[in-house]
C-alpha cells in the first residue's frame, strides 16, 4: 500500500473535568488575580516553596494555608533555555526563554517564561520582574511574562 | 526472594513514521519471536503486564487494542501500567516474587509517536495547575537542566555532543536503529541549537516501536535459556516533579535505586541508560557510579530508536541479550519517566 492511499483522520483528546484547586493553590491563584502578588508556603523546616504545595515532600508534612507568606514579584534566573521555535500552544508567538526564577523571598524557584529581544540578552544570574496581564482569571497565565527588572 | 532472569527479549524495527500498522499489528509479530527464543507457548505465560500511554494514541483505554496482539483467550492474568513499560517489567517482578505460581512473566512496551508532537503532548505530564498551562515542551526542560549542568561547571556542549556522537556510533552495530552514523563532534556542534544549549543530536528521535521481554524463574528459568540474565537487583525511586525545587544537576532518585540495586558491588561491564537528552546521561554516569571501562549504551542507546512507553524495557532487553549471549556478565539497566529525570529505576542484570 502507498503512503498517500493510507486513511487519515483528524482526533482531537480532550478530558473536560472540571477540578478543584483546593485551599492552598487556590489561595495562590487568588492573590495572582485579586493583588498581583505572589505567594509561596512555608515548611517548618523554613524553606519558601513557590509555587506553594499541600505537602513539604522532604517530610512529608502537611502544610496548612497559615503557612502561606508573600515573596516578592522580583527575582533571578537560576536556569534558562532560548527556545528559537516557539511552539504551537504556549502563548509566545515569537522566539522567548523559559526560566527556572528563584523569586526574592522564595527557596525554590517558579518555571514561566522571560521575553527579551534575543538569546543574547539571556544570562544566568540576570534579575527579572513579572509583567502582569491587564485581564486576570486566577490563572498561572495571569502572569504575561517576566522581563529584564531594569527594563519594568 | 526467589531468582528471577530475562530470558528472552524481542523488539521492532525503530522507525520515524510506521504509517501501515497499528500498536498491536506492531507489537504481534515481536511477541511471536520472544515467545519463540524463550522456547514458550501463549499459554504457558502465566502473567502478562504491558506499559503504554493513551495520550500518544489519543485514546482511553488504547492498551486494551493492544493486547489483541498476546491474545485473552481462554483467559489470562493481566495488567497494565500507564508507563514505561520497565514498569511493567517490575509489576511482573513483584508479581512473581509475591506468588509462587507465576513462574513466566511476558512484558511488553509500545508507542507510536509519530502520531501527535510528543515533545508537546508530554508537557502533560507536568503539574496541570502552575506548569502544563505555560506549555514548555519536553525540549526546553530537558535545556533547563542542560545549562544548570553547564552553569555548575560539570558539562560544556561539546560533551553533550560527545554523548551523542557515541551513540550513533555504537548504533552502527544494532539492526534495529533508526539512527546511526559516524560524526565528529565538531560536525555536531555547527547544528542550530532548538531550545539552547540543546541541538538535535541532544535529543530523542521520534520512533514508533514495540519491545516484548519475558521472565521466568528459578528452574524455570534454567530449563529454558542456557544463560539467563538474572536480576540480582531491582529498585526504583522518585523526585519532586516540579523542577524547580529540584538540583537539576543532580538525580538523587537514580542514584538511591543504584544504591539499592547494588550497583557498586562489582564490575560493571556494560549498562544501557534511558537518558532521554544527553545532559542527562553526564547525570546518570554519575549517579550510578559506573566506572570508566564500563561500556555504555552498546546497542546505541536512546539516540538510535526511542520507541516511547517501551524505551526503558529495550535498555533491560539490551543488557540481557549480551549476557545471554554471553557477551557480557554483567550489566546495569536503567529507565526513567517524568520530567528532566525525575523518576529512575535500576537494575543489576548478571549471567552467574
Amino acid at each position: 500500500m502507498a503512503a498517500e492511499e493510507v486513511l487519515r483522520a483528524e482526533h482531537v483528546l480532550e478530558f473536560p473535568y472540571k477540578r478543584s484547586v483546593g485551599p492552598i493553590l487556590g489561595r495562590f491563584f487568588t492573590e495572582l488575580r485579586d493583588n498581583q502578588r505572589i505567594v509561596g508556603i512555608r515548611t517548618k523546616r523554613g524553606q519558601v516553596i513557590v509555587p506553594p504545595a499541600e505537602v513539604d515532600p522532604e517530610t512529608l508534612e502537611d502544610l496548612s494555608a497559615d503557612a502561606i507568606v508573600p515573596v516578592a514579584n522580583a527575582g533571578v534566573v537560576k536556569s534558562w533555555t532560548w527556545l528559537s521555535d516557539p511552539r504551537p500552544y504556549s502563548a509566545y508567538k515569537k522566539p522567548h526563554a523559559w526560566a527556572l526564577i528563584q523569586l526574592d523571598g522564595a527557596d525554590t524557584s517558579l518555571l514561566h517564561a522571560v521575553v527579551v529581544e534575543s538569546e543574547a540578552k539571556m544570562t544566568t544570574g540576570m534579575r527579572v520582574k513579572a509583567v502582569w496581564k491587564d485581564e486576570r482569571q486566577g490563572h498561572i497565565t495571569d502572569i504575561a511574562h517576566f522581563a529584564p527588572e531594569a527594563a519594568k | 526472594m526467589r531468582d528471577i532472569a530475562i530470558i528472552a527479549f524481542a523488539q521492532s524495527a525503530n522507525k520515524r513514521n510506521e504509517q501501515i500498522y497499528n500498536e498491536a499489528e506492531i507489537l504481534a509479530p515481536v511477541a511471536r519471536e520472544a515467545l519463540q527464543k524463550a522456547g514458550l507457548k501463549k499459554e504457558e505465560i502465566d502473567f502478562t503486564c504491558s506499559g503504554s500511554s493513551d495520550y500518544l494514541a489519543g485514546q482511553p483505554f488504547s492498551f486494551v487494542i493492544a493486547l489483541n496482539a498476546i491474545g485473552a483467550w481462554p483467559p489470562i492474568q493481566e495488567s497494565h501500567v500507564e508507563a514505561d513499560a520497565a514498569w511493567a517489567l517490575y509489576e511482573c517482578w513483584i508479581a512473581m516474587q509475591a506468588d509462587e505460581s507465576i513462574n513466566t512473566s511476558l512484558v511488553y512496551g509500545f508507542g507510536k509517536q509519530s502520531m501527535g508532537s510528543p515533545r508537546d503532548v508530554m508537557n502533560i505530564l507536568n503539574d496541570p495547575y502552575v506548569e502544563t498551562p505555560l506549555w514548555c515542551d519536553t525540549i526546553s526542560m530537558a535545556a533547563l537542566q542542560g545549562r544548570a549542568l553547564i552553569d555548575a561547571g560539570l558539562a560544556t556542549e561539546r560533551d553533550f555532543a560527545a554523548v551523542a556522537a557515541r551513540n550513533l556510533k555504537h548504533a552502527k552495530s544494532n539492526p534495529k536503529a533508526q539512527c546511526k552514523g559516524d560524526f565528529t563532534v565538531d560536525e555536531l556542534l555547527r547544528s542550530p541549537t532548538l531550545a539552547s544549549p540543546l541541538r538535535k543530536h541532544d535529543c530523542p528521535p521520534i520512533t514508533d516501536g514495540a519491545c516484548v521481554v519475558i521472565l521466568a524463574a528459578g528452574d524455570t528459568a534454567k530449563k529454558l535459556c542456557k544463560r539467563p540474565a538474572w536480576i540480582r537487583g531491582i529498585d526504583h525511586r522518585i523526585d519532586v516533579q516540579a523542577i524547580g525545587r529540584r538540583d537539576l544537576t543532580r538525580a538523587p532518585s537514580a542514584q538511591i535505586a543504584a544504591e539499592k540495586a547494588g550497583v557498586g558491588a562489582g564490575k560493571v561491564d556494560i549498562a544501557e541508560l534511558h537518558a532521554l537528552f544527553t545532559p542527562q546521561d553526564i547525570i546518570l554516569r554519575k549517579e550510578l557510579g559506573l566506572a570508566s571501562d564500563c561500556v555504555i549504551n552498546p546497542s546505541g542507546g536512546v539516540h538510535q530508536g526511542n520507541p516511547m512507553m517501551g524505551t526503558g524495557l529495550v535498555r533491560f532487553g539490551e543488557v540481557a541479550d549480551r549476557i545471554i549471549r554471553g557477551e557480557a556478565n554483567r550489566g546495569v539497566a536503567h529507565a526513567t519517566q517524568g520530567p528532566c529525570l525525575q523518576q529512575n529505576m535500576v537494575a543489576v542484570l548478571e549471567g552467574k
